[in-house]
């Protein structure tokens, strides 16, 4: 697509391997993405290498698009800058609708007909989450695959509303095992940030057979925890105020223990304490040092 | 008398509140409702709100029930020029109905909700966006047309748009009132981030045409000013959608009847003075959506059009 004073706007997809279409890996699509952006990055990397060293099982594809929205990311803004769309908001998009209906539809023309789709996502809570694999009860959501990944938890969630236009929510509905891979903050580019989700996914690319590749990196280092939203616990903000928190995700916490504190911006009184309701570990957190009141600064992961 | 209908504190030091005007007379029961101010760059219905008040309270003998107006549904949005919820990155016409228990955004969702409902009537102004411009219009939804497309044919507006439903306007204000039997329209008029007097007085002149209809104004409406307006139903409007990237310039005006072939406007290229697309009606009807703000990309709606044969 051309524009008016900027270059044209493109998407690229790297494509490894030759046959079925097995496997699609979607990063960025939104301009505050680069986590997901480097993330992809670094699988390109990473499978060109082995394609080159013949490791792609024969008569399968992969395909990966490191950036839906490079237009966003260039001008440092979340969503579509002339009109504050969100592409993951248009799926499965309409080649005749609006820009990002037009951008959607594209996106999912090339990658609707894998058996596999991986989605690095951010969501629209903001704040760090336990590394985890997301899925939607869509009654097409497949647990078992989710847990080949090796990531500490799957999380199964009930669709909101909205979720009915992300790509999460369409790929599965069009018959794609898909998930969404949430592990890192959205800007991080650390090596650490990012070499949970690529390891993750070099597993699950392994664990489907979709290449061989020994190493250390391709057995899960955890038992995977399918959680649903009846594990988690959310705590609300009981004031409004500095948030400051006194945990990380994966922090195991004991019911009645301090894990955060709402303070007075003014005099640094302390306005509430907050401590959690039961024996379990941080599975997200508020990423923002300001709070209103009822906003959701904790999910707890309940022990049974 | 005003009244604050929700309150809670922001983490430093501002109160945030929603409030409303009531303005009662005489004996009637009815209760009618004109909300504005949900998304924080539409302004048309600041203007409305000023002019419908002032114009009852200088006759307000004629006034017999009661009128409530709700200026800013997300204050901090107006305040700052800021569309959706500032703090929530949100678009406050998709939480509706809202939790009573939730986020700042749906408590607040939550406290509007229960205090129209039960009103006899709830008008909820709309301008559009800062993209396009459009001629004074309700819009509503089939499944409630029978109740409200009576009630807007009073209203002075030119055009009623009776749309189907779609699964994602389920959280919007309107839809939340009408499922709980408070009957709710949806007014679009003018162009965001700007006022248009003209229509202003003549929307005031419609609910003030509505409110006599319904038994509430005893004064004079001049009926000379009241139009017809053209009702949409059954899918028959086309969409305009921009074939190239480039400045959408036009001089064509919404409340028109275009026919087929007709030149909407131009996509031009300043720099190389190419007009990358003349924009041609693809059918014959009324105008009454155009682009207001000339950057556009492929895709970007340039015009709607009722069609007609
Ligand atoms: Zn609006």
């Amino acid at each position: 697509m051309e524009s008016p004073y900027r270059d044209t706007f493109r998407i690229w997809g790297y494509r490894f391997g030759i046959g079925e279409k097995t496997l699609a890996i979607v990063g960025a699509m939104r301009g505050d993405e680069v986590h997901q952006q480097f993330v992809c990055a670094q699988l390109v990397s990473k499978l060109e290498s082995m394609e080159r060293d013949g490791m792609i099982a024969p008569g399968q594809e992969i395909l990966v698009i490191p950036s839906a929205n490079p237009f966003s990311m260039n001008v440092e803004k979340r969503f579509w800058a002339l009109d504050g769309t969100d592409i993951n908001r248009m799926f499965p998009g309409y080649d005749l609708g609006e820009t990002t209906q037009r951008i959607a539809s594209g996106v999912f023309e090339a990658i609707k007909d894998y058996k596999y789709g991986i989605q690095l996502a951010s969501s629209y809570q903001t704040g760090e989450f336990m590394p985890h694999v997301r899925l939607l009860k869509t009654g097409f959501e497949d647990v078992e695959t989710a847990k080949l990944f090796g990531l500490p938890y799957v999380y199964v969630r009930a669709p909101k509303p909205f979720d009915t236009t992300t790509l999460n929510y369409n790929w599965q509905i069009w018959d794609t095992k898909a998930c969404s891979i949430y592990a890192g903050k959205n800007n991080d580019v650390s090596p650490e940030a990012c070499q949970v989700p690529v390891n993750a996914i070099m597993r699950f690319i392994v664990n489907v057979g979709i290449a061989d590749f020994a190493s250390g990196a391709n057995r899960p280092s955890f038992n995977t925890i399918v959680l649903d939203d009846q594990d988690l616990v959310t705590i609300n903000s009981p004031a409004a105020g500095i948030f400051q928190n006194l945990c990380s995700p994966g922090h195991e916490v004991s019911k009645g223990e301090i894990i955060a504190r709402i303070i007075d911006p003014y005099d640094g009184s302390v306005r509430s304490e907050i401590a959690s309701p039961c024996d379990g570990v941080v599975f997200h957190l508020l990423g923002k040092p300001l709070t209103l009141l009822h906003t959701p600064i904790f999910m707890i992961r309940k022990y049974q | 008398m005003i009244k604050t209908i929700f309150e809670t504190d922001l983490p430093v030091d501002e109160q945030f509140s929603i409030k409303k005007n009531t303005i009662t007379n005489g004996s009637g029961k009815k209760r009618i409702c004109i909300v504005t101010g949900t998304h924080g760059d539409e302004l048309e219905g600041q203007f409305i709100c000023f002019q419908l008040q002032k114009e009852i309270l200088e006759e307000i003998d004629m006034l017999d029930g009661t009128v409530e107006v709700y200026p800013a549904l997300n204050p901090m949005g107006i305040d700052s020029i800021t569309r959706g919820i500032p703090n929530f990155d949100l678009d406050m016409n998709r939480i509706f109905p809202g939790n009573p228990e939730g986020t700042v955004a749906e408590q607040t969702a939550a406290a509007i909700v229960a205090d129209l409902s039960g009103a006899d009537l709830v008008i909820d102004i709309h301008s559009s966006n800062i993209f396009l411009r459009e001629v004074p219009q309700a819009r509503i939804n089939v499944m409630t047309a029978e109740t409200l497309v009576p009630y807007a044919r009073h209203m002075n507006v030119n055009f009623i748009w009776v749309h189907d439903a779609a699964t994602v306007l389920e959280a919007t204000l309107a839809h939340s009132l009408n499922s709980r039997g408070t009957p709710t329209i949806v007014v679009e008029l003018g162009v965001g981030m700007r006022i248009n007097h003209y229509y202003g007085k003549n929307m005031v002149l419609g609910i003030k045409n509505l409110m006599k209809e319904m038994g509430m104004w005893k004064g004079q409406v001049d009926s000379s000013r009241i139009v017809e307006p053209i009702v949409s139903q059954g899918d028959s409007v086309s969409f305009v959608n921009a074939p190239a990237s480039g400045i959408f310039s036009t001089e064509t005006h919404n409340e028109s009847i275009v026919e087929e072939g007709d030149s909407l406007g131009q996509i031009i290229d300043p720099l190389s003075g190419a007009v990358i697309e003349d924009v041609k009606a693809p059918c014959r009807g009324y105008l009454f959506t155009i682009r207001a703000y000339p950057v556009c990309y492929e895709g970007s709606l340039l015009a709607r059009i009722h069609r007609l044969v």
